[in-house]
């Protein structure tokens, strides 16, 4: 009973809406927008979903002084603390909930993104090597790309925009088609399963 | 010695980094930019909006992203509010709305007499990605009946105007990642709206099959299509303000430079190895 019901809900939901799109009807068309509006709703419920999981984990992790519970500590106030100001004192220009994601949590986030660069830098340096006429041919394309998508580039052969822009948009466009098409099936495989109720995972479980 | 330089440790090669990052940015060292296409059709769609339309820019990315679309992000809005052309500001992500608000703040500095409700609307954050998309266009006021800041949107003076997708002209997305697919799914195929994308270099190259088919009107490909768009936005004489992008370019540029340098000398040294152990 625990799986069928949700499987019969996706399995009618799943047809319905498929054959909504074909039919412009008024009730049709009703249909469609009251299910838009639920969806959105639900869509605000998995926000407070996610705000229950992520405070949970970070309790258990301090109550059975996991290893590296410090940090759970610092997130769960952060986590109060940010919110708390925003309740408080609203989020509105200069706020402090406004100061707090510019000058504490965007320069955080952007930071560790940034190290990518040392990284990425590192591991060219180690292992991209040209130990195959493959790894030549993907060398060369890759040298030539980023040498392209800097000014220089146009200082020092005035059409290499226009070389890079062809690459773009002729060899590298007929593989980045060729796998879209793909996903797009997959797309389609996997949704037929679900609806279907073939592709169980979604339930959760075995 | 050979060896040495191949194994080079890991604390000299970020230190090198480091300071080809750094040098450009302390120098104030700027590179001539030249526009490409796919920006520059987006910046002339953004240019041919009517009074009687908006320009609705969704800042979909996170702060990871900043060095990037931020410049974008502020370039767009320059552009927009000196050029009197009415813009929606919204993010599909809870995390862009913060970066968006950043960008107005700054922005509205340089130009003070630019109203809320008036020259723009800052619409903030629904939950839902695809059916916010759907309902924008079917109905902007029931997706977003207050605006950021809490006002009815019905009492928004340019929000009288504006319903759905119909008195949208363009629809420009900055994102880092596929959910520029999904204003593609749902604004362009089943609206027809004019779409344009402002991404990450990485994921730049991902979508060009949708300029091609005109399902995106423009492209602002990494930090080199930010600096191409706020050179537009200062060639036209929208704005003399501060151009990061392009500040930033002579450090992107560098660190190309050293980048490659450093794959060309390890593949030299390593032929160079080879040799030598075939030899011996």
């Amino acid at each position: 009973m625990r799986r069928r019901v949700p499987l019969t809900i996706c399995l009618v939901c799943g047809i319905v809406m498929v054959i909504q799109f074909f039919v412009p009807h008024p009730i049709s068309q009703t249909l469609y927008n009251e299910a838009r509006r639920w969806f959105i709703i639900i869509a605000s419920f998995t926000l407070i979903l996610g705000l229950e999981s992520l405070t949970r984990l970070h309790v258990n992790r301090v109550r059975r002084r996991q290893s590296g519970w410090g940090y759970s500590i610092i997130t769960l106030v952060s986590l109060v603390f940010t919110a708390v100001t925003g309740v408080i004192w609203g989020i509105g220009e200069g706020s402090l909930f406004m100061r707090i994601y510019r000058y504490i949590y965007a320069p955080l986030q952007a930071t560790m993104f940034s190290m990518l660069a040392f990284y990425m830098a590192s591991a060219a340096y180690r292992s991209f090597r040209a130990r195959t006429p493959e790894a030549v041919l993907l060398l060369v394309s890759a040298l030539f790309m980023m040498f392209g998508r800097v000014p220089i580039g146009d200082l020092v052969f005035a059409h290499t925009s226009e070389v890079i822009e062809w690459i773009l948009q002729y060899p590298s466009m007929a593989v980045q088609r060729g796998i879209l098409l793909g996903v797009g099936l997959g797309i389609i495989a996997t949704s037929l399963k679900i609806i279907l109720g073939v592709e169980r995972n979604w339930l959760g479980g075995t | 010695m050979l060896n040495k330089i191949l194994n080079l440790p890991r604390p000299w090669i970020y230190l090198l980094v480091a300071l080809a990052v750094a040098i450009p940015l302390i120098l104030g060292w700027e590179l001539p930019v030249r526009v490409t296409p796919p920006v520059k059709n987006l910046f002339e769609e953004v240019e041919s909006t009517p009074d009687s339309q908006a320009v609705l820019l969704s800042c979909d990315y996170d702060p990871s992203l900043v060095p990037e679309l931020y410049p974008m992000t502020v370039a767009i809005l320059r552009h927009c509010l000196s050029a009197k052309k009415h813009i929606l500001i919204m993010s599909l992500y809870p995390q862009g709305v913060g970066l968006a608000q950043m960008a107005l703040e700054d922005v509205k500095k340089e130009f003070p007499n630019a109203q809320e409700g008036i020259d723009y609307t800052f619409l903030g954050f629904t939950p839902g990605y695809s059916m916010v998309i759907l309902g924008l266009g079917e109905d902007i006021h029931e997706v977003f009946p207050r605006d950021y800041y809490g006002n009815p949107i019905d009492s928004l003076p340019m929000m009288r105007k504006i319903h759905n997708f119909n008195d949208i002209n363009v629809v420009i997305t900055l994102c880092g990642s596929g959910i520029y697919s999904t204003w593609v799914v749902y604004a362009n195929t089943k609206y027809r709206q004019k779409v344009g994308v402002g991404a990450t270099a990485v994921i730049a190259p991902a979508i060009y099959p949708y300029l091609q088919t005109g399902q995106l009107v423009g492209l602002l490909g990494g930090l080199k299509g930010a600096s191409e768009y706020e050179y537009l936005v200062y060639k036209k004489g929208y704005s003399t303000g501060r151009r990061r992008a392009c500040e930033r370019m002579g450090a992107q540029t560098t660190t190309h430079l050293l980048i490659i340098g450093m794959i060309i000398l390890c593949n030299v040294l390593y032929s160079i190895q080879r040799r030598r152990r075939r030899t011996q």
